[in-house]
């Protein structure tokens, strides 16, 4: 079942004019802001297909830059985004790729603030849903059924075990999940996906625990 | 869980319950959510589109290409002269819808049903009902879930994206979804809900998505001003007892067949039909320039 939710059918409530290239493009920017976990100072967003053809019809580019403003997909402030985003002094730069990605609906979001990167690959794959594909050089597969959450971390013993014990804690079931990193002892990934919503308190308490660098969520 | 319409008419059959119900508790079970929490999340979305189609009907909406808004209001002021040739509520229901996809198309706040391209259907026909069946607001969240459960059927077993399925999948869609809310909102049986969305699903088969300059404008208001009327019409064919030859499950497979036979010119690449006319190539130079898209 693609679509398990009523919710996916009546809503999300969103900003207009479309829930793939408005919405969608919205919630990819946010993850994209909640991973990188502060204002960044400059953002590079390359489109593929679908929104390389048609970003500025459907206000995808607004709608990504006020993702990564922090923006959820039903705020007002959306149109004006590219706007406070320069008040911010958030230098915004679209490039249009040429050639086809895997999905129509492509985008890469490149973002930085002094020395700190981060580039995420997201896909929105209609109804507002999306899915992270890649996510600084790590690689992704997420079904995009189910609710999932991203924790970079450390590759230390015990760090799994610690998230997996705090969704245990608030009886949530895990679904599927991955790990990758990109050399032993360094810097790390979980996918987590679960059945339940993750609230933000457990996130937050998830994000405190020793050797886990940043977390956030993908649907709601 | 439901898959089909008939499983989901089997549950409403074998408990005695309606079809809004039978939403209700597969979502409580599924996210292992409170009934207060679901109608809770319903209640607020129910707002956003009173929000939507108030702001559509009374203010001058302009989307940022200038090519929809004022449309709604317009209709709307002409239904109060009391001089209409389809009647109040039809046109009422016309109006709301349009008036919530001029507030879509002018980048405000909407709730997508199932998509934001086809957003004026559901509650176009739901506050259309409102003067006429005088519904608590639990009856009009209801109405929601029961639009949910079909739309939840065609999003699973056929698609819900213009995209993907033509127009048919998105208006198609949310017409067939409202006609079969409205039935049970007026008090008819499941079985009934299941006929109306068959009919109208089936007079909207072969609807091509064809956005002039690939915008959700033109021809997607007017078609939800099409897919609002054919809901309310659907909707009491039901209600005097006429029945769909084709089971709704069977319509809804053909939609999904058809939208995958469709060329991609025609399935929301601006490429062709209303986007291809030689006034829809000037329009969308117009806005966009010469710029290729």
């Amino acid at each position: 079942m693609k679509f398990r939710s009523v919710f996916d059918i009546i809503g999300p409530v969103m900003v207009g004019p479309s829930s793939s290239h408005t919405a969608g493009a919205a919630r990819i920017g946010l993850v994209a802001r909640h991973l990188f976990q502060t204002q960044p100072e400059w953002a590079d967003i390359h489109l593929y297909g679908s929104f390389a053809k048609t970003y500025q019809g459907h206000g995808t580019d607004v709608a990504l830059v006020g993702g990564i403003l922090g923006f959820d997909t039903d705020d007002p402030r959306i149109p004006d985004a590219l706007k406070m985003a320069e008040e911010k002094g958030m230098k915004v730069t679209f490039i249009e790729e040429k050639d086809d990605h895997d999905h129509p609906n492509t985008v890469r979001i490149r973002l930085g603030k002094g020395d700190d990167r981060m580039e995420l690959v997201g896909i929105s794959i209609g109804g507002g849903k999306v899915e992270v594909k890649e996510l600084d050089g790590f690689k992704l597969r997420l079904s995009g059924n189910h609710p999932a959450i991203l924790v970079v971390h450390n590759d230390r013993y015990g760090a799994i075990a610690s998230v997996a014990a705090a969704l245990a804690e608030e009886e949530i079931n895990i679904g599927h999940m991955e790990v990758s990193r990109k050399d032993k002892g360094k810097e790390a990934l979980m996918v987590i996906e679960v059945d339940q919503n993750v609230s933000t308190e457990l996130l937050k308490k998830i994000g405190s625990l020793s050797a886990i660098e940043k977390v956030t969520k993908i649907h709601d | 869980m439901f898959h089909s319409v008939k499983e989901l008419l089997e549950i409403t059959e074998k408990r005695n319950i309606p079809i809004s119900e039978v939403m209700i508790e597969q979502e409580m079970e599924i996210h292992n959510r409170t009934r207060d929490e679901i109608i809770a999340q319903m209640d607020k979305n129910l707002t956003v589109m009173e929000q939507a189609v108030e702001r559509g009907i009374k203010e001058e909406v302009k989307s940022v290409s200038g090519l929809t808004g004022g449309d709604g209001k317009k209709l709307y002021n002409y239904i109060q002269t009391n001089d209409t040739l389809a009647g109040p509520l039809l046109l009422d229901a016309v109006a709301k819808a349009m008036a919530t996809n001029e507030v879509n198309a002018a980048m405000g706040t909407i709730c997508a049903t199932p998509t934001a391209g086809s957003a004026g259907v559901v509650p176009g026909v739901l506050f259309s009902l409102k003067d006429k069946l005088k519904p608590e607001r639990e009856d009009m969240i209801r109405f929601l879930f029961t639009s949910g459960a079909f739309g939840f059927v065609v999003a699973n077993n056929a698609s819900i994206s213009g995209a993907a399925g033509g127009c048919q999948a998105e208006v198609g869609s949310a017409a067939g979804m409202a006609a079969a809310a409205a039935v049970e909102m007026a008090g008819g049986t499941p079985k009934q809900s299941a006929e109306a969305m068959a009919i109208t699903l089936k007079n909207m088969l072969g609807l091509v998505c064809d956005p002039v300059a690939g915008l959700v404008e033109v021809p997607c208001v007017k078609r939800n001003a099409a897919g609002a009327s054919n809901a309310i019409v659907s909707a009491d064919l039901a209600l005097a007892g006429i029945e769909s030859r084709i089971p709704a499950d069977e319509v809804i497979d053909a939609m999904y067949r058809i939208g995958q036979s469709m060329p991609s010119a025609l399935r929301e690449t601006a490429e062709g039909g209303l986007a291809a006319t030689p006034t829809g190539r000037r329009l969308q130079k117009e806005i966009f320039g010469s710029k290729p898209r």
